[in-house]
């Protein structure tokens, strides 16, 4: 009941006439920004953290969480028209959207991918409101040792579970808390990695580094490789449903989201993996099974709804633990720091107007993404047209903008080429992106914690493992690490000594 | 779909230096560049280890833990981890390098936009001081352009000068982010 008030009042600062635009900016922006090919969700995120920039913090995250999903739907309209997804969620859109597009039901295809958005975020948040009070009034308890074991597990998560190779993984995120630990120690003031530099003993800034690694580095990348001859987008008219199109969709729309919200919540889950488990729950459980990979509307519907719901699970753990699961995340929590906002199971309690208002508004974008985007889809897919040097040229403008709005210096210019030209050297040799942003953002945060708990238990290591909690979480970093290992097992007692052989072949990594 | 795993596969790995190659040594390196990567990072982690010894820490330490354990537990992280990267990629293992929907992995690497591009960039670095943001920004959206094959002359200088005055108007008036507006600005 509590939390339903604290809602109420949410709506109360969401609704105001101001919030309610910045929510619709927001939406439109994310949505247009999101379209145009070659930009997730994390790259649209950080390319528009400087609009944000002017504004008080309420008014900045209702913006930002209406470009998070506007973004997020945007990418879909990409991989139905286009068959190109521009991050690994989308990929599942592409799969049976694209074939419906061909088949001339692509507005069918963008209306199962829109109201799929609308079901799984609403379904999405609806849990988030029920779930995030809870998880912080549980969480308000632990301690310094058990935020370093979150942290420890988030490391271990994002290096372990994503990504080809456990160890390109590992180098991303030491490359990541080297950058993290320029600056002055926040404990000391000892200056590292320096060099007597003044401008660098402020730290290196976290939207830098993230707008450097996902927008420069991106650019870069594409320009060094460039498709001279990109796709056709299918023209599209206005999307809607005809009846038998909705009783084939609506059960998917509700399943979706079930699937997508705890892989949200958990470290390194993101969307990719639900979308895909989605997908195949829907093949199994349709009446039309013939029509998978031709053009099965189900086949948008349940993925879309999971991946927006997973979007939703994501909020859980960043806002609830200050813990971002995914790359969008990981620059929302940049956001929060940018206003000097540390989310956690504090902030309920410390900052309950920012929180409430920012949940509030979640569901006042949803309704306003699906106003919108209903009508305006043929205008997006204009955008699909737009010519690739301006592209990314663009890009490249908005990331200077952006870099040079945090602290109107030219000299942020050149630590973000720098990182931006780590960025290339990173997707040229397969390093995933996502564990060095996570090591800059959480680096500094897990070095107090560790020394915040040694210093309470005296230097004794013991220290980090005296509560149930921590002990846990270092149980689930046991698994993750040893998973690869006992998977080995488990293949050598099934398959006898050729599986064997082989797997130790594979064991490179 | 890069979920599958691409852990060294046997067949792909043991590409030594064939008879077939004349290069030798370098089509040997060619083929390894990614033992660059584990030298930056050596490097790196030599780096931070040297910081880190330098460091004076006779500041009081609050703690049994100060300011260089964190550092040193990082530097060695750096080092091993090249070492094993290095062993990875000698015994066939490959990075495997990122699609995207305008990339193209089949042709080989543009390096002569990528500079021109790094060119540019650095370029509007330096004169986003002296020239303001409209300018500065113009001609970075407009080099980047033509670095990336745009060959419209009357088109993309005006598309990148209303771009850049857009974007500085809707900043510094209506956002309230302060961008400079140079000596352009001070004319108008």
């Amino acid at each position: 009941m509590d939390s339903l008030n604290s809602l109420i009042d949410g709506f109360g600062t969401a609704l105001t006439p101001m919030n309610l635009l910045w929510a619709a900016i927001g939406v439109l922006l994310g949505t247009a920004i999101g379209v145009l090919p070659g930009i997730g969700p994390a790259m649209a995120v950080a390319l528009l953290l400087p609009v944000t920039y002017g504004l008080d913090p309420t008014g900045a995250f209702i913006m930002f969480a209406g470009i998070y999903y506007g973004a997020m739907f945007g990418g879909s309209t990409t991989s139905i028209l286009l068959n190109t997804p521009g991050e690994s969620a989308a990929v599942v859109a592409a799969i049976e959207g694209n074939p419906m597009a061909k088949a001339g039901r692509g507005a069918q295809a963008l209306a199962a991918a829109a109201i799929g958005h609308f079901a799984g975020g609403m379904i999405g948040t609806i849990l988030l409101v029920v779930l995030a009070p809870t998880v912080a009034s549980l969480a308000i308890g632990i301690g310094a040792p058990d935020y370093f074991a979150i942290m420890v597990l988030a490391f271990i998560a994002v290096t372990s579970v994503l990504g080809a190779s456990r160890i390109r993984g590992i180098a991303s995120l030491l490359i990541g808390l080297t950058i993290g630990l320029v600056g002055l120690d926040q404990m000391t003031g000892q200056q590292r990695l320096t060099f007597g530099s003044l401008h660098l003993a402020d730290g290196v800034d976290v939207v830098i580094v993230a707008v450097g690694l996902f927008a420069i580095g991106e650019a870069l990348w594409v320009a060094a490789h460039l498709r001279r001859s990109t796709g056709k987008p299918i023209p599209v008219g206005r999307p809607w449903l005809g009846r038998a199109d909705l009783k084939r969709t609506w059960k998917p729309w509700l399943r979706g989201p079930v699937i997508g919200f705890p892989f949200g919540a958990i470290p390194a889950g993101g969307a990719e993996i639900p979308t895909f488990l989605s997908y195949v729950t829907e093949k199994r459980l349709s009446k039309h099974r013939d029509q998978f990979g031709k053009g099965a509307i189900e086949g948008v519907a349940g993925p879309e709804a999971a991946a927006s719901a997973s979007a939703a699970g994501t909020l859980v753990s960043m806002l609830t633990l200050g813990l971002p699961t995914t790359a969008v995340a990981a620059v929302m929590l940049a956001a929060f720091q940018q206003y000097g906002i540390q989310p956690g199971p504090l902030l309920f309690e410390r900052e309950p107007e920012l929180v409430w208002g920012l949940i509030a508004s979640l569901f006042v974008g949803m309704v306003l993404l699906l106003a919108l985007n209903l009508p305006l889809a043929p205008v997006w897919a204009k955008l699909l047209r737009i010519p690739r040097p301006y592209l990314y040229a663009g890009i490249l403008f908005f990331a200077a903008v952006g870099a040079y709005a945090v602290g109107g210096e030219s000299l942020d210019l050149v630590i973000l080429l720098v990182i931006g030209l780590i960025g290339f050297g990173m997707r040229r040799y397969g390093l995933p992106v996502l564990p060095a942003v996570i090591g800059v953002i959480l680096g500094p945060a897990a070095e107090q914690q560790l020394r915040r708990a040694l210093q309470i238990s005296d230097g004794s290591v013991t220290g980090l493992v005296n509560t149930p909690f921590s002990v846990t979480v270092y149980a689930v970093v046991v698994l993750i690490v040893a998973w690869p290992l006992i998977g080995r097992l488990i293949a050598r007692l099934r398959g006898g000594r050729k599986t064997a052989e082989e797997s130790r072949t594979v064991s490179g990594g | 779909m890069t979920t599958e795993s691409t852990e060294p596969a046997g067949p792909a790995g043991p590409a030594e230096p064939t008879a077939a190659s004349g290069g030798g040594a370098r089509a040997w390196l060619r083929e390894r560049s990614e033992l660059g990567v584990c030298l930056l990072l050596f490097a790196l982690g030599v780096l931070v280890l040297t910081d880190a010894l330098t460091m004076d820490v006779d500041i009081a330490q609050r703690g049994p833990i100060g300011p260089r354990t964190v550092p040193f537990v990082v530097g060695a992280g750096l080092l091993l981890v090249g070492a094993l990267l290095a062993v990875d990629v000698l015994r066939g293992g490959r990075g495997e390098a990122e699609g995207g929907e305008d990339v193209d992995l089949d042709e080989p690497a543009d390096w002569r936009t990528v500079l021109l591009l790094t060119g540019v960039f650095l370029g509007a670095a330096v004169l986003i001081g002296p020239l303001g943001f409209p300018i500065a920004g113009a001609l970075l959206f407009w080099g980047a352009a033509y670095a990336l094959g745009s060959r419209h002359h009357g088109r993309d200088p005006l598309i990148a000068a209303g771009l850049s005055l857009f974007t500085y108007f809707v900043f510094d008036n209506l956002l309230g982010v302060p961008l400079p507006g140079g000596p352009l600005m001070g004319v108008l």
